[in-house]
């Protein structure tokens, strides 16, 4: 590896690498070894194509959006932090009103190591899981969108490294290490969290996954995007705008299957899931299980119900809630509860818990809020088709491995059943491998400018406002 | 009158397209001015806010964010409207059939313009009645080059140049103030079309020749952008490379608001620097044309450069008798000389401009680049203050009269 990198310039960045030689340095001994995993795990043969990418070169306004054809392991990864908002001060927990932190306080130094690895973890993870999408891809449309993903999700590596190695001296840069050495769905030194290690194999779960998953990463950067701790906000207010552009995936990605899907329901005038298979699109039920999937496995990131490493990150100042600042309450929350769920008696009840140790839960249902209304713009997309069928999120106590409901047999409608109605039933609630397998089936690359494969619907418009055909990805 | 957006009665409001949006937030945490909220079902633009920088164009990961859709002033979508929504509405059918499909690049280039005096205003009343929008994208008019003349000096570090464009038997009805659209052939580096370039025209009504189907142009060869960087201006080097005899399209006319008054004993006082006096040397040559009707009304005219050889038509002004226009150029880059600027040569001026802005048939305009314009304005405001003037209680009756026109880039 080369050894002379002239690091201001190569990587873009507004946090004045050029006058900090010692991070200069640690930023230059972690660099290959990224590159390294980038090309051991990034996307699959991929390293020679010219991928029509967006590069953030700054925070600016105009810095933002820099569109062209980049080879991918060229792509300038930044460091890019929101500017300093002079002045600022914490606005919940027991340091509420006091100025922000510049620099990690002694005292909750290990907690939000803790919490920036767990949040690292997940985006070289993702890229793990995605990496041999790029050989089904079902157009250049999708297969250029999968890469600006992969490639962000790099750069949010890149922005929790820059403060592992800025402010968290010889424990930083080692736990930067492992960030590169875990492996997602690896028995021996798996990823952190559980949805991190399943396995994205087709692209009907790749558009789940940025739809549900990366709006997991939305809310919990929303929550961090809080923090006393100053850099870390404006880190991930910053990753914040990026990741919208996963979840656009996701859901225009859902949403072009569903179109697909009920325009061969509407010209065969069939709605029989065996018929829409045999004529190559998703049938509604399959898509329907691959929601409850991802929606489960989702909700589990958020935490266990009643959690006091929530409580603690919340007073300490070190992770707010959703839009805390748009909340009108006492943003201490001592007296306060809030209802979590408990299974008595075979039924699931609401009961109080004090909602400092319920903050996961109620970053849960924020989320949940959110994620339904992308589920009913789907559902418009069914009734504009005038099919009769809707999607739903199954119940938040559905498929939970986490918390007080990890393990309790629950119906998607909220009913808690015995081990064998959930037996019966569950072939019609979760994907089954020949769901699996079926999909599977219809994942063929189609990579000629403006081609689609048979199962999606094109999108409403090109990236960039580029035609829909354009050449997005060059083979060379 | 042919509505033209933006007018005073139309104006264009942006808004978040329902069906492509994906809720993420990203307009509203980067809106500088908190133009942009939401509730469970929408992301909103209220229209008072919303001031068009647009900010949270480039991080919309879907491009919902980028749609303007013509309203009236009086009766914009409300955010509660907005909130209801599943998709945009159909696009307001205006009086003027012609003016529907002007070119989004057009209104907003015209809407950036026309800032400084709060959008697109009334002309005066005298005004010709103005044709707009006659040639769209779709349908440009094929023009043909007559002339490609150097306007600044040999040794000028700019390339001016004044372009003469024939019709020949098409139809392209201009006035002095109008502007046209340029479309460069070919594509960008990204393979899309070019934008339209709008330019002012420099002849008047009755064409660079009088009785002849032809418009002139002052166009300056860019090479450096606003903030000093080199590069080459795609519009302005395919304009100054035109040779006599190449077809050229062309689409407009439009502008129905920066219109000289026709009144007799109407003034005009005209700011302008560099190629900005386009539309000052078209109302010129049309007051020049019709001096022996003894129509009355003063021309007084404040232009600036940076020196004299770089000044368009400096020579052919020098020729125009002193009793028919008041000229005062103001040259900042002259060796040995302080700097001077028109808003320099306002203040000199102060008695008369005092005067002219206390005339209610004078009108006044402004063309040039942006950052002449608060000078410029904060030389009013001092001779105001001088002369027992308020601006600001004056500018709202200059507007409200039509008499202040400001078009700045």
């Amino acid at each position: 590896m080369e050894t002379t990198i002239n690091y201001s310039e190569k990587i873009p960045n507004n946090v004045n690498l050029v006058e900090d030689r010692a991070l200069q340095r640690a930023l230059e001994r972690w660099q290959p070894e990224f590159l390294n995993w980038w090309r051991d795990m990034g996307p699959d043969g991929s390293s020679n194509y010219d991928v029509y990418l967006r590069t953030a070169v700054s925070v600016e306004r105009d810095g933002w959006a820099h569109f062209g054809h980049v080879k991918m392991p060229d792509y300038r990864w930044g460091i890019f932090l929101n500017p300093v908002d002079g002045g600022a001060t914490i606005h919940f927990g027991e340091h509420k009103g006091q100025p922000v932190w510049q620099d990690v306080p002694g005292e909750h130094r290990a907690n939000l190591r803790r919490i920036i690895v767990t949040q690292g973890d997940t985006e070289p993870a993702s890229v793990e899981q995605q990496r041999h999408l790029g050989l089904t891809c079902p157009s250049q449309y999708d297969l250029r969108n999968l890469f600006q993903v992969n490639v962000e999700e790099g750069r949010h590596l890149w922005a929790m490294v820059y403060l592992l190695h800025r402010y968290f001296g010889r424990d930083g840069r080692e736990e930067a290490e492992a960030l590169l050495t875990r492996r997602s769905g690896d028995a021996d030194n798996p990823r952190i969290l559980g949805a991190f290690n399943e396995r994205t194999p087709d692209w009907l779960a790749f558009f789940m996954f940025t739809y549900f998953t990366d709006r997991d990463g939305k809310f919990q950067l929303c929550a961090l995007a809080e923090s006393g701790f100053e850099p870390l906000a404006r880190t991930t207010k910053f990753m914040l705008t990026e990741e919208a552009h996963h979840m656009f995936v996701g859901e225009s990605g859902v949403s072009r299957v569903i179109q697909r899907t009920c325009d061969v329901m509407k010209e065969h005038k069939t709605d029989d899931p065996a018929k829409v298979r045999a004529l190559g699109a998703i049938d509604l039920p399959t898509i329907q299980r691959y929601l409850n999937f991802h929606y489960s496995v989702t909700i589990d990131l958020f935490g266990a119900d009643q959690s006091s490493n929530a409580a603690t990150f919340y007073t300490a100042g070190l992770k707010g809630r959703f839009e805390e600042t748009k909340r009108d309450d006492d943003h201490l929350l001592k007296d306060r509860s809030y209802p979590v769920l408990a299974v008595v008696d075979g039924k699931l009840v609401d009961h109080q818990a004090p909602m400092l140790n319920a903050l996961n839960e109620v970053l849960r249902d924020d989320y949940i809020m959110d994620s339904v209304g992308g589920v009913e713009r789907w559902n418009k997309v069914i009734e504009k088709a005038g099919i009769g069928f809707r999607l739903k999120v199954p119940h938040k106590a559905f498929h939970r491995k986490i918390g007080t409901l990890s393990g309790v047999r629950v119906s998607p409608d909220g009913r808690v059943v015995p081990e064998a109605e959930w037996n019966a039933n569950v072939d019609q609630w979760m994907p089954t491998a020949e769901d699996r397998a079926f999909v599977a089936s219809l994942m063929g690359r189609v990579a000629e400018p403006g081609k689609f494969a048979g199962w999606i619907a094109p999108p409403m418009i090109g990236v960039n406002r580029q035609p829909v055909n354009f050449e997005y990805v060059r083979f060379n | 009158m042919a509505a033209t957006a933006p007018s005073a009665e139309y104006a264009l409001q942006h808004l978040i397209d329902p069906e492509v949006c994906i809720r993420c937030n990203t307009c509203e945490s980067t809106c500088p001015i908190n133009a942009i909220t939401h509730d469970s079902r929408n992301y909103v633009v209220e229209f008072s806010i919303c001031n068009n920088c647009n900010a949270c164009v480039p991080p919309c990961p879907t491009g919902a964010i980028d749609h303007w859709l013509q309203v009236r002033r009086e009766t914009p979508y409300t955010v509660d409207d907005q909130y209801s929504w599943d998709a945009l509405p159909a696009p307001l059918e205006l009086e003027s059939s012609a003016s529907a499909d002007v070119p989004d690049d057009v209104r907003r280039l015209t809407e950036i313009a026309t800032e400084g005096q709060g959008g697109a205003a009334s002309p005066p009343f005298s005004a010709a009645q103005p044709y707009v929008n006659l040639y769209s994208l779709a349908k440009p008019a094929i023009a043909t080059v007559t002339g490609n003349y150097a306007l600044a000096a040999e040794n000028a570090s700019a390339d001016i140049r004044h372009i003469v464009l024939d019709f020949g038997g098409t139809a392209f009805p201009v006035l002095e103030g109008q502007t046209l659209g340029i479309i460069p052939p070919g594509t960008d580096v990204q393979g899309r079309p070019h934008h339209v370039r709008l330019y002012s025209v420099a002849s008047p009504r009755d064409g660079e020749r009088p009785g002849y189907n032809n418009v002139a142009l002052t166009i300056k060869r860019v090479a450096v952008d606003h903030d000093g960087n080199p590069v080459n201006g795609v519009g302005s080097n395919y304009m100054c490379d035109l040779k006599v005899g190449d077809p050229v399209n062309v689409v407009g006319p439009y502008g129905a608001s920066y219109l000289m008054p026709n009144h007799p004993g109407s003034s005009l006082m005209m700011i302008c620097t560099g190629t900005g006096s386009a539309p000052m040397r078209a109302m010129t040559e049309r007051r020049r044309r019709r001096r022996s009707l003894n129509e009355g009304g003063e021309m007084v005219l404040f232009f600036g450069a940076r020196v004299p050889e770089e000044l368009p038509y400096f020579g052919p002004l020098m020729k125009l008798p002193k009793d028919m226009i008041d000229i005062n150029f103001a040259f900042s880059r002259v060796e040995g000389e302080p700097k001077r600027y028109v808003q320099d040569r306002i203040r000199e001026r102060a008695e008369k401009v005092a005067q002219m802005l206390q005339d209610d048939h004078c009108y006044i305009y402004l063309c040039g680049l942006k950052g002449m314009e608060a000078g410029v304005i904060e030389a009013f405001r001092d001779v105001c203050r001088d002369h027992g003037l308020d601006w600001d209680a004056l500018k709202p009756q200059l507007l409200a009269k039509s008499r202040l026109h400001i078009e700045t880039y």
